[in-house]
């Protein structure tokens, strides 16, 4: 191996591995938060990816029906709780939050599919189609079991999984799709030709890292999310709702799905089914960081990154075994090093 | 009372005597096919071609069933089971994966019914070949257009980079088989997942090994990713595919990076441009025309053929065993295996089959044609 070619596989180390950073740090958040393993996180990248790639293409993107049809069984579920405790003045807010924004938003990326909008543009419409669906999966799917156990929800994430990657099949069809790079240019850095995409996924999740840190550290809901983590029953009982955290924390990796999926769809091509890929290497990253730290996290996805680049070009028949190995000595380093105990589970 | 009790029995009574009189005069086709599940790129055309199947086989009416594997052999191998016992079929066709295909001709061995694979598939001992015929044209047949092709460049190295699955292993291993022949060597044997984020590492060991062409061992739009990595990275040889990946969406993905993919195919993608004497050139301009009036323009492929003439073997196959036995019993089945042995000159939608005792696949150099990407299209090599 000579260093050029070294240098190529870290730059493509790193690409990736910024996607899995962003994946990871969405299934901590979730995770300490509402304790779900979230393994749909992956089909947040794939709908953005593929909406994106439809959008440019002039199609009007099939994820605004799974919007509005999850919106419209989300309130469902909603106005008939309301219904039996009686608190019908709640319909009209309802109504708007799973009704009414989703049809707007159809509305508008339906309008806007065949305009041939500039790309940045069509980037926010698939944030604004992507974003809603995180608190629609948590109405139907999580609240619910909002206090079930670890395994209960982890259960229920595979069932969602399922449902969404077949949703993607009968919607996107079994085609993969490919987006067109944001700015087609690269420049020369020694032997290296990067491409002004690959910064862009560096910059943009460096950037969204930071805000989290940010949001985490300086806002009043930042800190709500934190207290649920470090302690759900005291979080009550200072006044924080479980559902508006659990909202709160799907609605944000929803974003960060949505973001992840608009970098990735220019620089590979992204299938219904691409999801569950990308968010098992994050889960890798997610366990390097022991499902509590932050950085750490950040770290161990970048280093999967760099791992399955190096790997491909080594033994590339052998690579998914190699970088899903990895696991293993993970967890001894983990089981060996960690002395907390996981608290509130056997209550 | 004696009312209540009656009816429930009359109920059975004439249900079966429905379900056994038509079995008797109808064929039944069992069909598997991964139209879900990574092979869904693929499993839904070959059901597609099923549309366009005709209504009968050898004059008696068919009824073709048709099941989802998911792309999974296991469950291949329940459907094929299901078929067998519960259905009562005459024969079984699938899959559209290798594995799974390769799984069913095991029930196919076992039960004694005749199996028309739909997937080009590794030789297999003589239990399974017995019973299984084969319709796509072998990887060896089409990698030798494309090995004949280098041999008028002058490659003398080739670099192979594929899927890590068995249609990666059967690319690689007709390459293998043939290269030596004509003199040249293949360097590489990188591999890659269909779904994989990045081929970086796979194509920059490809790079380094320097070869005259690059043979591409995947399918369909997954087969894009390598080729666009080649080019990016400055690669100025040839970069030949194989009969996988000749469909709209490779194009589609790769854009303008694929212009001058070369791969070989079934004649029915260009019917066209074939000069007006080619065996099969009418066969596979009705097929063609009549797939992308029903599945719009440009949505033809090599596999919802390959159902097609699955079909056509079994229409002309029908035609003899019914001069010897009924359908649906175990006599019938052994005459079906035994004529599609026998058919002579059943022209299909990729070319002329002639099968026999050692040969189950029966096509020969006219079932490829080299086709080309050019202006975002595959068009005839001339």
């Amino acid at each position: 191996m000579t260093s050029d070619i070294a240098l190529w596989l870290v730059q493509d180390g790193i690409v990736n591995g910024a996607i899995y950073a962003l994946v990871a740090l969405a299934l901590l958040l979730v995770f300490a938060v509402t304790r779900v393993i979230f393994v749909p996180q992956g089909e947040f990248i794939s709908y953005a990816a593929l909406s994106m790639a439809m959008l440019q293409l002039g199609q009007v993107p099939a994820t605004i029906w799974i919007l509005v049809g999850g919106g419209l069984v989300a309130a469902i579920l909603e106005a008939a709780t309301a219904w039996r405790q009686g608190a019908v003045r709640r319909l009209p807010s309802i109504l708007t939050r799973y009704i009414a924004i989703p049809i707007a938003i159809a509305a508008v990326v339906g309008w806007s599919a065949s305009r041939a909008l500039p790309s940045w543009v069509q980037a926010l419409l698939v944030l604004a189609l992507i974003m809603p669906l995180g608190p629609i999966l948590y109405r139907i799917a999580y609240q619910p079991l909002a206090n079930a156990s670890v395994i209960v929800l982890f259960i229920v994430s595979m069932a969602v999984h399922y449902m969404l990657t077949g949703l993607g099949l009968v919607f996107f069809g079994a085609e993969g799709l490919r987006a067109d790079p944001f700015i087609d240019a690269g420049f020369q850095l020694g032997i290296l030709d990067i491409s002004a995409q690959s910064l862009i996924v560096i910059a943009v999740s460096i950037l969204m890292m930071i805000c989290l840190w940010l949001f985490f550290e300086r806002s009043l809901y930042g800190k709500a999310l934190r207290a649920t983590a470090i302690n759900r029953t005291g979080a009550r009982l200072v006044g924080i709702r479980i559902e508006l955290s659990g909202n709160l924390s799907f609605l944000l990796a929803a974003f960060i799905g949505a973001v992840s999926g608009v970098l990735i769809s220019p620089i590979t091509t992204i299938y219904y089914d691409s999801g569950l890929m990308i968010g098992l290497k994050g889960f890798i990253g997610a366990i390097f960081g022991g499902m509590v730290s932050y950085p750490l996290t950040a770290l161990g996805a970048v280093g999967l990154g760099l791992l399955e680049s190096f790997s491909s070009f080594w033994a590339s028949a052998l690579k998914e075994s190699i970088v899903f190995t990895i696991i293993i000595p993970i967890l001894i380093w983990r089981s060996l090093t960690s002395h907390q105990h996981i608290e509130d589970e056997e209550e | 009372m004696k009312h209540r009790i009656l009816s429930p029995l009359a109920i059975i009574a004439l249900g079966a005597a429905c379900t056994l009189s038509p079995a008797q005069a109808e064929i039944r086709i069992g069909v598997s096919l991964g139209v879900t599940g990574p092979g869904a790129s693929l499993g839904i055309p070959y059901k597609n071609g099923f549309q366009l199947a005709p209504k009968t086989l050898g004059g008696e009416p068919v009824t073709y069933l048709i099941l989802d594997d998911e792309s999974k052999p296991d469950n291949a191998v329940r459907n094929a089971r299901r078929f067998v016992t519960e259905e009562k079929v005459d024969a079984i066709m699938g899959s559209n994966g290798v594995p799974s295909a390769v799984a069913m001709t095991q029930v196919a061995a076992d039960t004694g019914t005749p199996m028309i694979a739909l997937t080009p598939i590794p030789p297999l001992d003589s239990a399974r070949n017995k019973w299984t015929f084969v319709v796509p044209q072998t990887t060896e047949l089409m990698m030798s257009a494309v090995v004949e092709d280098m041999k008028k460049r002058n490659v003398k190295t080739i670099g192979f980079v594929g899927f890590s699955d068995t249609w990666g292993d059967l690319v690689y291993n007709a390459m293998q088989q043939l290269a030596p022949e004509a003199g040249m060597k293949v360097v590489t044997n990188e591999r890659y997942g269909r779904a994989d984020t990045s081929v970086t590492g796979q194509v920059l060991k490809v790079m380094a090994a320097r070869p005259d062409a690059v043979v591409v061992g995947g399918s369909g739009s997954p087969a894009a990713p390598p080729h666009i990595g080649l080019r990016e990275r400055g690669y100025k040889g040839p970069i030949y595919h194989n009969h996988g990946t000749v469909n709209l969406a490779f194009i589609q993905n790769g854009k303008k990076m694929v212009e001058g993919a070369i791969a070989p195919t079934g004649p029915l993608i260009v019917p066209e441009e074939l000069p007006d004497d080619y065996a099969n050139r009418n066969v596979a301009l009705d097929f063609t025309t009549r797939y992308e009036a029903a599945f719009g323009p440009e949505s033809r492929n090599a596999f919802a053929g390959y159902s097609y003439d699955g079909v056509l073997l079994l229409d002309a196959a029908v035609a003899e065993a019914l001069k010897k036995a009924a359908p649906g019993t175990p006599e019938f089945r052994s005459a079906l295996r035994d004529a599609l042995e026998q058919v002579k000159n059943v022209v299909g939608t990729h070319g002329v089959y002639n099968p026999g005792p050692d040969d189950h696949n029966g096509l020969d150099e006219r079932a490829r044609v080299l086709v080309q990407v050019k202006d975002g299209h595959w068009s005839l090599m001339k």
